[in-house]
């Protein structure tokens, strides 16, 4: 028998018709599902009471799956089959994994997603997240009584295209209806209620427990935008862990340990810091296997000594992400902390004096990530009150565009346009009677394609033949409220369509996103010559084209003499292009056009004779 | 006439609404529909209506209006909890069968 759950006023479900939702954080660390229940947002715990699940999948030889807190037991026994933090291999290739050496794992290089070969097969990352969200799924209709109408699961905010259809379709084959993709720092804005606090800009600083991200969202109306995002994908509270080993090791000068002590020490390294939160001093006792004994003992302060570099590069990408945003720090409403890393009081020291302002800590900071998706979840749902129809923006974390002539590119949608979002812009063909037009689909902020990622191509068909530049060709962009793009283009006399749901070649990692942003802002005087030597070659080619189209038909109306003297113009420019003189290939351009002015006049005239003859002065 | 909240009930309530920040009280109710003809109604409640009665029970308002208040009386509320499941549940005694879902009845 259902139990039943108190509604907001007026919004009592109809029996039957309750429409349950969810919200999932699925974390590098750990995962945690949320709902809203009598009102309020609250985490689902498992049967003993724990709302973390860890991230950690093992596949056992028996054909048995193990998820959270049984696979971190068998870590140690067999790391090869029990996949920690698959997280950093969705959406990526063998390529875009960092320090991939040092893993127990043995990885197909499979075209798009890497995969994982365990004693259960090959697995992809895709299959091992959705083991993760099965149990959470479990959890919450267990916990709920009933069928699942969807989820809000979360990413983080500078997760591709890729990384985001891997998320959505680990879902997918988990049974879970996702309602909504939405970035983290949204999702922990949420939860702290921002969305109905003053209009501003706002940080999210989520130290996790082997990630750090740094989001600048800006409310406006209600609506939150990302308008930066920095970040160390290595960074976590798993360093500070280490460092403290590192120290006890020194402090108790004991040699190189074997891996059962060392995982001893690094639990003990743990424990010692989550108690530092509460205790001035914590003295560290542990014998080890080998016989030796530790006793030390550390202080707080020692510990933020020590770990003080890691708190230092959080707030050096912070600054980043400000200056990115073109932000001061003055500028900056409120802080929201996210991550159990944050509760450490040295870091959470550390911000308040870089903002300038207490951060907000009230909330759970491992668990205020799923808060706000289940709230987010709720509303789209449909469960929400008659006031807080809200509704979420996010962003596109790269521009978007098309490869044009000259391997430039152009941007159809730019870094930081709100989604959903749609654009089109107007094209047309190079070549008289062109009757197919490729298109290249790229993501990134340089000039040049090959700077950029390419996400896509397709090709437009059946185009009619017509002269060079007068087809219209209207190419339409288009990312939904969940970040993904497709792309169409129509000729406007013909009717002729194409499109391409971009199904992106997986493969940019976060620094790879960051280096890309980053070289686009240094090399922007670069790409700038670039673009203008690409433009003048475009032009270049083009004239003469054009040239040797009119010089086919009108030949005759030249002596050899100015026939000469156009043929060696082309000659010059056609050698200009070959070089990267850009100044010279426009003095070039001009001479060729200057060369064939007077073929041109003729021609011209010709042309009005050849359309007057025969008719009356009056008819005209 | 009565309706009454178990203590646990009352507990929960009280906090669901303090953490809720607003609110006078909780609205029983029942509204025709459902598999066996009515239906529970559970909400918080921002403002009274004229016809509505109050009762009050382990210091909670318990807020009910007329109509339903024919189908409720008697009824106690009470808080429980299945496994990982929980919630409130009715126990009416003028509900003669319920359907398995404890979600509507009929008198």
């Amino acid at each position: 028998m259902a139990l039943l759950q108190i509604s907001e006023p007026g919004a009592s479900a109809e029996p039957h018709r309750h429409r349950l939702a969810i919200g999932i954080d699925l974390g590098t660390t750990n995962s945690l599902v949320a709902t809203i229940r009598n009102g309020l947002a609250v985490c689902l715990p498992d049967e003993e009471g724990r709302a973390l699940l860890p991230s950690i999948v093992r596949y056992r030889a028996d054909g048995g799956i193990e998820v959270g807190r049984r696979a971190v037991a068998q870590q140690a026994v067999d790391p090869r089959n029990t996949i920690v933090s698959v997280k950093r291999f969705m959406g990526r290739g063998i390529r875009d994994v960092t320090h991939i050496e040092a893993m127990p794992y043995i990885f197909e290089d499979t075209p798009g997603m890497l995969r994982l070969r365990t004693v259960q097969g090959s697995k992809s990352p895709v299959e091992v997240s959705a083991e993760i969200l099965r149990v959470l799924r479990a959890r919450a209709e267990v916990s709920l009584g009933g069928e699942l109408i969807g989820a809000v699961i979360t990413v983080p905010a500078y997760f591709d295209d890729a990384q985001r259809q891997a998320t959505r379709d680990a879902a997918r084959l988990a049974g879970l209806e996702v309602l909504r993709l939405l970035n983290e720092p949204t999702a922990a804005a949420v939860a702290y209620g921002l969305d109905n606090a003053a209009e501003g800009v706002y940080a999210v600083y989520d130290l996790g427990g082997g990630t750090f991200d740094l989001s600048i969202l800006r409310l406006t109306h209600g609506v939150f935008e990302v308008l930066a995002t920095n970040g160390d994908a290595a960074l976590g509270g798993d360093d500070f862990d280490h460092r403290l080993f590192c120290w006890i090791l020194d402090r108790a000068r004991i040699a190189p340990l074997s891996i059962e002590d060392a995982s001893h020490l690094q639990m003990k390294a743990r424990a010692t810091k989550e108690l530092l939160t509460t205790c001035d001093e914590v003295p560290i006792k542990l014998k080890l296997d080998s016989g030796e004994e530790i006793d030390v003992l550390i202080t707080r302060a020692e510990f933020a000594e020590m770990t003080r570099p890691l708190v230092h590069k959080t707030l050096g990408l912070t600054r980043r992400a400000l200056r990115d945003a073109g932000l001061a720090v003055s500028e900056i409403k409120g802080v929201v902390m996210v991550g159990g890393a944050t509760r450490m009081p040295h870091v959470q020291r550390a911000v308040a004096e870089f903002f300038g302002q207490e951060p907000l800590i009230n909330l759970d900071p491992d668990k205020v990530v799923a808060l706000g998706a289940a709230m987010q979840a709720n509303a789209l749902a449909g469960n929400h009150g008659a006031n807080d129809d809200w509704l979420l923006l996010d962003v596109i974390p790269l521009s978007l565009g098309l490869e044009t002539m000259g391997g430039l590119v152009e941007k159809i949608i730019p870094r930081n346009s709100t989604l959903p979002v749609a654009r089109a812009q107007d094209f047309t063909t190079f070549r008289d009677g062109q009757g197919a037009m490729a298109f290249h689909v790229v993501q990134g902020e340089r000039e040049l394609v090959a700077d950029c990622r390419s996400l896509a191509r397709f090709e437009l068909r059946g185009i009619p033949p017509m002269a060079a530049g007068a087809a219209r060709i209207r190419v339409t962009f288009q990312v939904d409220a969940d970040g993904l793009l497709s792309v169409s283009a129509r000729e406007a006399s013909s009717g002729v369509e194409a499109s391409v749901k971009v199904q992106p070649s997986y493969g940019l990692s976060d620094d790879e996103i960051a280096d890309m942003l980053k070289a686009g802002i240094e090399r922007a005087g670069d790409d700038m010559a670039a673009r203008a030597l690409n433009e003048q070659r475009v032009e270049a080619e083009r004239l003469i084209e054009a040239t040797l189209r009119a010089l086919a038909s009108d030949g005759a109306l030249l002596d050899a003499k100015e026939r000469a003297a156009i043929d060696s113009a082309i000659d010059a420019l056609r050698a200009l292009c070959a070089g990267a003189d850009t100044r010279a290939l426009g003095v070039g351009i001009a001479a060729l056009a200057r060369a064939t002015d007077e073929f041109a006049a003729r021609r011209m005239d010709r042309a009005i004779r050849g359309a007057l003859a025969g008719h009356k002065i009056e008819e005209i | 006439m009565s309706v009454t909240l178990t203590e646990a009930a009352a507990r929960h309530i009280a906090n669901f609404i303090a953490k809720r920040g607003k609110g006078v009280g909780i609205r029983l109710g029942v509204k025709t529909s459902g598999c066996s003809g009515m239906a529970y109604k559970l909400e918080f409640v921002d403002e009274k209506f004229e016809d509505d009665i109050i009762f009050d029970s382990h210091g909670v308002k318990v807020v009910v209006d007329q109509k339903s208040l024919v189908y409720l009386d008697g009824t106690e509320l009470d808080f429980v909890r299945e496994g990982l499941n929980e919630g409130f549940r009715f126990n009416n005694p003028n509900a003669k069968n319920q359907c398995g879902c404890g979600e509507s009845f009929n008198v």
